[in-house]
């Protein structure tokens, strides 16, 4: 193959390299066999998508350990001023690990059904 | 370019020798294979190229077909030129690989030595490995003899790394007769092949660390439908670009190439239809009842994916009677997988010829001059509404 065709089809790629993961490109502009060409667009596939049950915290019970904080998959759990300030529900699958790993005695994390009305996080999905 | 020195050497070869004489040129970075009967020669051949430093490529001796597909899948999308080789058993083993460097459109070139599926377990030659990987999105090109293996290798690299096809090649010879059959195969100057398919160059390389990328990613009822879609539309391309290399081949080799070959269609009124090395047998079939002064042609099919129908409507609209052979069966009580596919070429032609289907040669059954013209024969006496006697014939069977 010539050299200018394959440099060609390298800047059309380049071009198109956000069309990987926009939700509604048609499929002459995706790049080929499902290549996703850059790095970090895990940050906009919103896991929050999947969750059946939530976390409902409580913050009078909260002793601040940050366990949920640390252990989180997704980082939800949101802390400022070395203070949790909820859970931040955009990536949140529902896993339960923060409720797992809060301390036994503390309880301060309590997993509900998605339908159940929920206070006390710091962003809704 | 100097594309047109012409300083080609002759040797004595087998078709498992040309196909390594083939590959020994395109020089790709990695081979992974694994043996199987009649391939083996291929990759071990190859392995001795390795061994004695005449090559440069990391040779990868793996435990299965699965692995030496796997292997060859992650070193094509690392970005290295990469090959495999298998027959058989062997290619039923890497199905589930398969599918997966067509849809990842990797374009890995791959010999295939055409055996028989077990079982009951045989190592002779016939189509049903291959016809049974035909939807797996892979270009598949048949080859007649050694000469044609070695042309369609070097070819087909040109092929699977156009930018707009990007897709794997399989490319067949019939196993033990060609494989293992000796003929003076024509060979290019190394220099002249290495210009011909040119420098190697993966878009998406996953070795290109200051671009990371993923490939293989979860694609659901998102995206999954649109990356098939773009698949097929290669495939469709596939059939310009395979005509422009074969065209640009024959520049170099004075032989040509394209979807089909057509021997002695021009006033023919009947026609065998057939792919692989029954083709040259069949010619010589036909030569004989040409001598007889009976109208009789041959097409034979080069390139089986992506499917040649609108081609072959249009060379068999013009005769009475077609027979399509096939060396596989579908097990669809329809006949074998050519003829399904031949026949639904002529629903659209205007001159619709009667059309039956000959299987034969199912592992490795011998088929001579006599058994392909009694088929010749056989078709002649076609009349309207005679097909549907027995619109499947099977040539050679015991009875
Ligand atoms: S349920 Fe899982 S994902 Fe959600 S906040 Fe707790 S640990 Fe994080
Ligand atoms: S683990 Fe429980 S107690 Fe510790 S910070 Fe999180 S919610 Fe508060």
């Amino acid at each position: 193959m010539t050299e200018s065709s394959q440099t060609k089809n390298l800047l059309k790629d380049h071009v198109i390299i956000d069309k990987a993961i926009e939700p509604n490109a048609g499929w002459r502009d995706l790049p080929i066999g499902a290549v996703i060409p850059k790095g970090g667009t895990s940050r906009q596939f919103t896991t929050g998508d999947w969750r059946t049950i939530r976390p409902v915290w409580s913050p009078e019970k909260c002793i601040h350990c940050h366990r949920c904080w640390l252990y989180c998959p997704d980082m939800c759990w949101v802390s400022e001023d070395k203070k949790i300030q909820g859970v931040d529900l955009t990536n949140c699958k529902g896993c339960g690990i923060c409720a797992n790993v809060c301390p036994t005695k503390v309880h301060a994390i309590e997993m509900h059904p998605e339908d159940t009305k929920t206070e006390h996080t710091a962003g809704e999905d | 370019m100097a594309l047109q020195e012409k300083l080609t050497k002759t040797a004595a070869l087998t078709g498992n020798e040309a196909a390594a004489q083939a590959m020994r040129q395109i020089h790709p970075d990695v081979v992974a294979a694994y043996p199987i009967t009649p391939q083996t020669e291929i990759v071990q051949l190859y392995s001795t190229f390795v061994n004695d430093g005449i090559v440069h490529t990391e040779y990868v001796a793996v435990e299965s077909e699965h692995s030496a597909l796997s292997a060859t899948i992650g070193a094509a999308a690392a970005g290295a030129r990469s090959m495999t080789a298998t027959s058989s058993n062997g290619l039923a083993y890497m199905w589930e690989m398969l599918y997966i460097a067509a849809g990842l459109r990797l374009p890995i070139v791959m010999p295939v030595v055409n055996r028989a599926l077990s079982g009951p377990i045989n190592i002779h030659c016939d189509h049903s490995d291959t016809m049974g990987a035909r939807d797996a999105g892979w270009i598949q090109i048949y080859s007649e003899n050694a000469q044609e293996m070695y042309d369609n290798l070097i070819q087909a690299v040109r092929i699977a790394e156009n930018p707009d096809i990007m897709l794997p090649v399989m490319v067949t010879m019939d196993g033990f007769i060609i494989s293992h059959g000796m003929e003076n195969v024509e060979l290019l100057p190394d220099r002249a092949v290495e210009e011909f398919i040119g420098e190697y160059r993966y878009p998406y390389a996953l070795l290109d660390i200051e671009n990371p990328r993923t490939i293989g990613p979860l694609t659901l009822q998102d995206f999954y439908f649109e990356h098939k879609r773009a698949q097929a539309d290669a495939v469709v391309k596939a059939k310009t670009v395979i005509l422009k290399v074969g065209e640009e081949y024959g520049q170099l080799t004075d032989r040509s190439y394209e979807l089909i070959e057509s021997y002695r269609m021009e006033d023919a009124e009947y026609a065998l239809v057939v792919l692989g090395s029954t083709a040259g047998t069949a010619k010589y079939v036909i030569d004989e009842l040409r001598q007889d002064g009976e109208k009789y042609g041959l097409v034979k099919i080069r390139v089986c994916r992506p499917f040649p129908a609108v081609r072959l409507g249009e060379v068999l609209s013009r005769v009475t009677a077609v027979g399509v052979m096939d060396r596989a069966d579908s097990f669809s009580g329809e006949g074998g997988p050519i003829f399904a596919e031949v026949r639904a070429a002529l629903y659209g032609v205007s001159h619709r010829p009667h059309c039956i289907n000959y299987i034969y040669g199912l592992g490795g059954r011998d088929i001579g001059p006599d058994l392909i013209r009694s088929a010749a024969l056989d078709i002649k006496s076609l009349k309207d509404g005679s097909e549907s006697d027995s619109l499947v014939r099977y040539l050679g069977v015991r009875e």
